[in-house]
């Protein structure tokens, strides 16, 4: 499965923020996302999520094939580590959650209340859930904050098995994941707030 | 509306439908509409205005209490009226997403509050000589207070979102199912109380008991009140397109700072 | 959809869940009644399917915003956004898990407190039957309500304004039919209605309610 993106206009609060951007994510493929905060990272992430439509362009793949992983983990303090991982694996049709426990070397955990859970903990197990969507593509929003250097070694080492047995990767980082992977910078695709081709049709029509 | 790209291509083909709803042109043809507007509701409220209150004869029973249809009854059809124009601007945003449309429901539902409130207002200065009380449980009195709140749930909704399309977007989807729960209360307000009803001798759907000096200026001031409602729409909706250009200028400067 | 409910309804459950607090609200609004309008056994009768179907429905009202917000709040309503489910099915069974959680524990004790207004004995009955058809539109509309304010901070007070009026129908009929069905009275009509408020809410609110989210995580 392959994602692409065709010049693709991304917007926050209906403000066009990233314009004309065209990429291809290859199966076994993982793509770096760069640019300076506030730049439209997120943005992007969310409109290639489904979770918002973009004001031009279009992507190829339908919501149903990505797995999103977002600054917050979507944990519900007062369910355990299984619980919770559980969950995320039944909505998505996986039963079994031990490989995954496994590999974010949550095990010992699984039955501690997510709440009484360190940050860097938290962020395994939000990580952990990515493994039980069974879906190819990730799109990663800064995956490795709290994460400590031996967690982001697990991560690093769980998107290198997902991408091996033909899954990608789209990660918006600012560390050096020690991955094999292209480094695509958004930063040329800042949308022009003066462009006049632009204005009339995806503004609003004529608040010019 | 998540295909937005499929809307605008459509809206392209019938544009010539739509063009009235483009921001500029109805900033133009608002602009040039508005005197005559304004002239006229002088002219057709201060008609009937006159006409009733000084030149019908006074009814037998009531004295000249009675004069105050000349203002109940156009503020209650302004009031329904309103809302139906909230609906029908909602759908029309909905579905072909025009800015206009979404402005002008916004600009709608003050006025048709506060002519909610008139109604009732006026009702109640009426009802207390004829009917001995200030407020009674009556179907029709009662699912004008419904009117009232929902007139308020809807403007409450616009005024806590912070995004204007993203508040369009909801308020346009409670006006849709606000419209069925506001039929469904007429109904059931008047199941509730229907052994009770009182004064429908008094109201529009009866006018074969008006006699036809009340009548006229009536109708007249229904036309008035209407003419009334759709000035300050047209002012309303210019004042908030404005205040949307200032909005998408802040916004355009602030994505130049970033 | 079944974990959905099963977890929702364990969140309700575990603690700060809040499960059994609209009860105990309706049992402290039935028991304030008697207070203000005097301890009159014939006075508490009449007005007994009144103040239960009022109380009821605030309770309901209470838990309300938990039903999206905290999963908002937690990114947890994102990724259900992107999940398997339709989110017209996420929708529903949240407003099946509140249901379960808050609206039949009223339905149970409303005969109960019923007895404590001194209300005659079909009363136990017709409050038990009114509300069991009634509280499920309670929950739904609720659920609509708040969908619309749940990208807002403080959408509490807003979500009452918004979803009482929207309440009005369901509350007249209801109480309408508990009062005809105590008195002996022919409630067909105001049982029907009540039902077809409840079927059509359950049916079609939740098309409403998907939008209101979707347009809310934009």
């Amino acid at each position: 499965m392959e994602l692409t993106a065709r010049d693709l206009t991304v917007s926050r609060g209906g403000v066009p923020v990233l314009e004309g951007l065209s990429f291809t994510l290859k199966p076994g493929q993982v793509l770096v996302l760069r640019g300076p905060n506030g730049s439209g990272k997120t943005t992007l992430l969310r409109t290639l999520a489904g979770l918002q439509p973009p004001l031009a362009g279009e992507v190829s793949l339908p919501p149903e094939a990505i797995a999103y992983g977002a600054h917050a983990d979507g944990l519900k303090g007062t369910l355990t580590v299984a619980e919770n991982l559980a969950f995320w694996a039944s909505v998505h049709g996986t039963r079994d959650i031990e490989p995954a426990l496994t590999r974010f070397n949550l095990l010992g955990l699984r039955n501690r209340a997510a709440q009484s859970l360190s940050a860097g903990q938290k962020r395994r197990l939000g990580l952990a859930r990515l493994l039980v969507t069974g879906r190819a593509i990730w799109l990663l929003d800064e995956p490795t904050v709290s994460l400590d250097a031996a967690s982001v070694g697990l991560f690093a080492d769980a998107v290198r098995t997902h991408v091996a047995s033909g899954g990608a990767a789209l990660i918006a980082t600012h560390i050096d994941l020690g991955l094999e992977a292209e480094i695509f910078d958004v930063t040329p695709f800042k949308a022009d707030p003066d462009a006049p081709s632009r204005t009339p049709a995806a503004f609003d029509e004529a608040f010019t | 509306m998540a295909d937005m790209h499929r809307t605008r291509q459509a809206r392209d083909r019938f544009n010539f439908l739509w063009e009235w709803a483009n921001p500029v042109k109805f900033m133009w043809f608002s602009g040039k509409a508005l005197p005559w507007l304004i002239g006229l509701t002088v002219l057709t409220m201060a008609v009937s205005l006159i006409w009733g209150f000084f030149f019908t004869p006074e009814a037998v029973n009531f004295g000249s209490s009675v004069k105050i249809i000349y203002v109940h009854v156009p503020t209650a059809t302004v009031a329904i009226s309103a809302w139906f124009m909230m609906l029908a601007a909602s759908l029309i945003w909905l579905i072909r997403r025009h800015h206009v449309s979404a402005l002008a429901a916004r600009a709608a539902a003050p006025v048709g509050m506060v002519m909610t409130l008139a109604a009732l207002a006026t009702g109640a200065i009426w009802g207390q000589p004829m009917w001995g009380t200030w407020w009674a449980w009556d179907p029709r009195l009662t699912s004008f207070l419904i009117l009232f709140l929902f007139y308020l749930g809807y403007m409450a909704l616009w005024a806590a979102i912070e995004n204007p399309d993203t508040a369009a977007d909801l308020t346009s989807v409670l006006a849709v199912v606000g419209s069925v729960f506001a039929f469904l209360s007429r109904y059931a307000v008047n199941f509730w109380n229907q052994g009770l009803h009182q004064g429908a001798t008094l109201s529009l759907d009866k006018e074969e008991n008006i006699a036809d000096s009340y009548w006229i200026p009536l109708v007249i001031g229904i036309v008035g009140f209407m003419l009334f409602f759709v000035t300050l729409v047209f002012i309303r909706t210019r004042t908030e397109i404005r205040l949307r250009r200032v909005h998408a200028l802040e916004l355009r400067e602030r994505m130049k700072d970033a | 959809m079944i974990a959905l409910l099963a977890r929702d309804m364990r969140l309700a459950i575990r603690a700060g869940g809040g499960f059994g607090l609209g009860l105990a609200f309706f049992l402290i609004v039935s028991t304030l009644v008697p207070f203000a309008v005097g301890p009159e056994g014939a006075v508490l009768a009449r007005i007994a399917p009144g103040i239960l179907w009022v109380g009821a429905l605030l309770a309901c009202l209470l838990s309300l915003d938990r039903i999206f917000q905290l999963d908002f709040e937690d990114g947890s309503l994102d990724l259900l956004a992107t999940a398997p489910i339709p989110m017209e099915g996420t929708v529903a069974v949240k407003a099946l898990a509140h249901w379960i959680t808050t609206g039949l524990p009223l339905v149970v004790a409303a005969p109960v407190f019923g007895a404590l207004m001194n209300m005659p004995e079909p009363g136990y009955w017709w409050i038990f039957v009114t509300l069991l058809i009634g509280t499920p539109a309670l929950s739904m509309i609720g659920a609509f309500g708040a969908a619309l304010t749940v990208g807002l901070k403080r959408g509490g007070l807003l979500l009452s304004l918004l979803v009482l009026p929207l309440y009005i129908p369901t509350l007249i009929f209801g109480a309408e039919a508990a009062t005809r069905g105590i008195g002996g009275f022919d409630n067909t009509t105001p049982l029907l209605m009540l039902a077809g408020i409840t079927a059509a809410s359950v049916a079609l609110l939740p098309f409403a309610a998907s939008a209101a989210i979707r347009i809310n995580l934009r």
